[in-house]
């Protein structure tokens, strides 16, 4: 059976424990910013996208269900979350795809990877076929025209009008 | 009764394109004329067939006919007579319905040309050219029929079927659904066709290339016979891609032109590795070289027709576009699979045969900056594909879809829009077979120059974007060098014929089309990146809710909310329309009625922005959100689009050298052989 004092004591740690978790609980509060705008608001929106409204970004999608999640971002905003820590809490709740691009990380690695590959690995067949192909012209090279089978046109207006006119003939025959 | 005969019309065309594809086959494997013209007969009766059979859905979608789904789901009764008869590509089946119709224009087309040069390749050509049509009707006829109609059993269930199952009767809804509101844009009733035509025409290059191949006759001909129907191809998917910005300016409401959504990158990688095409080619047709790498770019370009088709009409990768979602992925994939195998096939096969003819000989000549103009394209190419497919990948891999957005493409390929600016910049600058650094040099200090003195007053005009003048540096110097080819050419002119400037300048393009026209299309090009610029680098944007009277600054601009009507509209859909007035610098410039549209047939809300356009700027409002007006105002989102309508201008000139480069030549006039040393040659060719 507890005492009238132990009751008392009880009371008093009861009021005290409260009186810490409010403060806790408010110290947020008196720390929040200005409501922020809605200018704020797009900023971090136009960088997320709604599961439901694929391809729409965020802060131009009409629906009222992008509409409570602009209002979400306001609330997060004025509890101090940065930009990053917002998209990363909305990516937490609904997943990756809320962010307008894949995070770095695991299979997403590819998305930013490969196309600097393919692009590289383009590079170096251009350069091969330069390196195959590319054959100093006659007068360059001091060699006979034997040794280039197609000199360059550019080299002689005369010859290169008549190519030309020769070419002009087979395309009017076809 | 309509929707019977469509119905059997479309059954005949499937069994005509069938056939034509065995006479084709039979005609080559026996050598028989009489086959290979039978097949051509074949292909040319599909024509009017399939005419008959989109004739008869808009028949049935003018006249109401709701008991046929494909009606039902696309019209509704307060529809204008206008929108009935596009809404034949508003939906799934009648878009595919649509492409059959424009194939079989398209290649019969083909088939009434002279083939006595070329008749080796019509065969070819025919079956092609049948088995893509012959697809797309498999497509029409197996899964998306538009003549099924609804059906009400007798024990009341409702069916649909093209045929009624024993007992039932007729079920007549009585009104349609609509169409969806964002086709109801006089933009995106031009567009759909646009983008069709440009798939479409790319198919004949294609079947000329695979005849090439299997008749092993793989110089230049294929090439030239096929140049016009590569740059129709080009000209339409490029009308298309700008028509489609505009209507997403227009419509969409987020301010912007392009989001790089999965079917506007459908429809700009068949436009990527056509470009490089058309570039490459000339390579071929003038130094004999890259007859592989061609073959491998309309290969590509076909493949990739298909599958932009696949993406819009499959509904595979979600997106604003995807309105019409069935089951023909898998058809669809198996097409584009079968396809792609047998034309790395006939590459192979052929691989020998296609060796280059000749050599570069300088890495600054022409040939070898078009080769890094393609490269530069596949580049841009393989990020847009990676980027429009990779979120499939994750789903399929990880089970979790991931969002490609707009940040991914403009960041991977923001360098190589820019290297490519450059090229068009030098290339043309630079000859055939040949040039040195000195020769380009001395060609190119003046436009540098004077493009330098652009960027110094974008400078000292407050412009401190390092990116932006850097591309204000490109753009202004291809304005330079096109203009002074032109005024290098006009001036040559003159001085052998003596004509005024104006005359000078019209023969001077008259009688070299495609190299005058391809300039053209490089200053459209810059004029557009012009316009891209402006909006990527500087665009500004602001919201805000305000009360009548209350103001919302952004800029140099001031928009005022007066006031706001709602209002039913007497083609179904009920409005929301503000009005605001506008300001700049303190002084009124007009006054905009951003709207918000909600269509009853669908429910769907459409937002149209009120827009100030100018040559310098665009003032782009949108109406968010209104609660009532006695509570807290209107939420309006303003954007500031700084040279956006360059981008427009620029896509108007692009279309205007296309249309120059395009233009079909007169018969050829007999033209006296007088060549003797210092005698000028007569020439109208289409030059280079």
């Amino acid at each position: 059976m507890i005492g009238k004092t132990g009751l008392l004591r009880r009371l008093a740690w009861l009021v005290v424990l409260t009186g810490i978790l409010i403060a806790v609980a408010v110290e947020p509060v008196s720390a929040q910013q200005p409501t922020p705008s809605d200018d704020d608001v797009n900023r971090v929106a136009k960088q997320m996208y709604c599961p439901v409204c694929e391809n729409i970004p965020l802060d131009v999608c009409p629906t009222q269900a992008c509409a409570q999640w602009r209002e979400l971002i306001r609330l997060k905003l004025s509890e101090g979350l940065t930009d990053e820590e917002i998209r990363q809490y909305f990516a937490e709740q609904y997943g990756d795809r809320v962010l307008d691009v894949p995070p770095a990380r695991g299979l997403n690695w590819l998305v930013y990877v490969l196309p600097p590959l393919f692009i590289a690995g383009g590079v170096w067949i251009v350069a091969r076929v330069f390196r195959s192909m590319v054959k100093p012209s006659a007068e360059n090279a001091g060699a006979s025209l034997e040794t280039t089978p197609t000199p360059s046109v550019a080299e002689d207006p005369y010859v290169a009008k008549i190519e030309e006119e020769l070419r002009r003939r087979e395309r009017e025959g076809g | 009764m309509l929707a019977n005969i469509g119905f059997g019309v479309l059954v005949v065309s499937f069994i005509t394109s069938l056939y034509g594809i065995i006479a084709s086959i039979i005609g080559v494997r026996k050598n028989s004329l009489a086959w290979v013209e039978s097949a051509r007969k074949a292909m040319q009766i599909t024509f009017p067939l399939i005419t008959i059979v989109a004739l008869a859905i808009i028949l049935l979608l003018v006249t109401g006919q709701y008991q046929v789904q494909y009606v039902y789901n696309v019209t509704s009764s307060t529809m204008p007579l206008y929108l009935k008869i596009t809404a034949l590509w508003g939906g799934q089946s009648g878009s595919l319905v649509f492409w059959a119709w424009l194939m079989s224009a398209f290649t019969t087309a083909v088939t009434l040309r002279k083939w006595e040069r070329d008749r080796e390749f019509l065969p070819w050509v025919i079956l092609v050219g049948l088995v893509t049509l012959t697809f797309f009707l498999s497509l029409i006829l197996f899964f998306e029929n538009p003549f099924v109609r609804f059906w009400v059993t007798a024990a009341g269930n409702q069916v649909i079927s093209m045929f009624p199952p024993a007992g039932a009767a007729p079920l007549i809804p009585a009104d349609g659904r609509g169409l969806n509101p964002l086709l109801r844009h006089p933009g995106m009733i031009i567009h759909p066709p646009m983008l069709y035509l440009g798939f479409v025409s790319f198919v004949i290059p294609y079947a000329f290339a695979v005849a090439a191949l299997v008749t092993g006759r793989t110089d230049d001909r294929w090439i030239r016979i096929t140049r016009r129907w590569t740059l129709v191809a080009w000209l339409f998917l490029s009308l298309g891609l700008v028509l489609g910005s505009r209507w997403a300016y227009d419509v969409l409401g987020w301010g912007g032109y392009w989001a790089w959504d999965p079917v506007e990158n459908a429809a700009f990688m068949p436009w990527l590795t056509g470009t490089a095409f058309l570039h490459s080619v000339m390579i071929q047709e003038k130094r004999g070289l890259f007859k592989r790498w061609n073959m491998i770019l309309i290969i590509l370009t076909y493949a990739l027709v298909i599958f932009g088709t696949f993406l819009t009409r499959s509904g595979v990768l979600s997106s604003v576009h995807s309105f019409a979602q069935s089951a023909i992925g898998p058809m669809f994939f198996g097409f584009i699979a079968l396809s792609m195998i047998f034309s790395v096939w006939l590459l192979i096969w052929r691989w020998q045969i296609l060796h280059a003819e000749g050599n570069m000989h300088s890495l600054l000549s022409r040939e070898a900056l078009f080769l890094l103009n393609n490269l530069l394209f596949m580049g841009i190419l393989v990020v847009v594909f990676w980027g429009t497919v990779f979120p499939l990948i994750s789903e399929l891999f990880t089970g979790q879809k991931v969002t490609v957005g707009p940040a991914f493409y403009e960041r991977s390929t923001g360098p190589l829009f820019a290297a490519l600016l450059l090229l068009m910049g030098i290339a043309p600058l630079s000859a055939w077979g040949h040039s040195t650094v000195k020769t380009l040099g001395k060609a190119l200090w003046k436009p540098a120059l004077a493009a330098l003195a652009v960027v110094i007053a974008a400078f000292a005009g407050g412009i401190r974007n390092g990116w932006a003048l850097f591309g204000f540096l490109l753009v202004s110097l291809v304005i330079f060098i096109t203009l002074f080819e032109y005024f290098r050419g006009v001036t040559a002119r003159r001085r052998r014929t003596g004509e005024g400037w104006l005359a000078a300048l019209f023969n001077l393009m008259a009688r070299n089309r495609r190299r005058y026209g391809g300039y053209i299309i490089h200053l459209g090009v810059v004029l557009m990146a012009l316009g891209i610029i402006g909006i990527e680098m500087f665009q500004t944007e602001t919201q805000g809710t305000i009360p009548p009277g209350g103001s919302l600054r952004l800029g140099r601009y001031e928009v005022t909310f007066t006031r706001l009507d709602i209002f039913d509209a007497n083609d179904g859909r009920n409005v929301a329309r503000a009005t605001v007035l506008v300001s700049k610098d303190g002084r009124m410039v007009g006054e905009l009625h951003p709207r918000r549209d909600l269509y009853f047939d669908s429910m769907q809300p459409m937002t149209i922005p009120g827009v100030r356009s100018t040559i310098e700027d665009d003032l782009y409002v949108l109406l968010v959100d209104w609660q009532p007006i006695s509570s807290t105002g209107v939420t309006f989102k303003v954007f500031h689009n700084p040279l956006i309508n360059w981008l427009w201008i620029g896509g108007f000139v692009f279309i205007l050298g296309m249309l120059v480069a395009a233009w079909p030549d007169k018969d050829p006039q007999p033209v006296p052989v007088a060549v003797r040393r210092g005698q000028a040659i007569p020439s109208r060719s289409s030059g280079d």
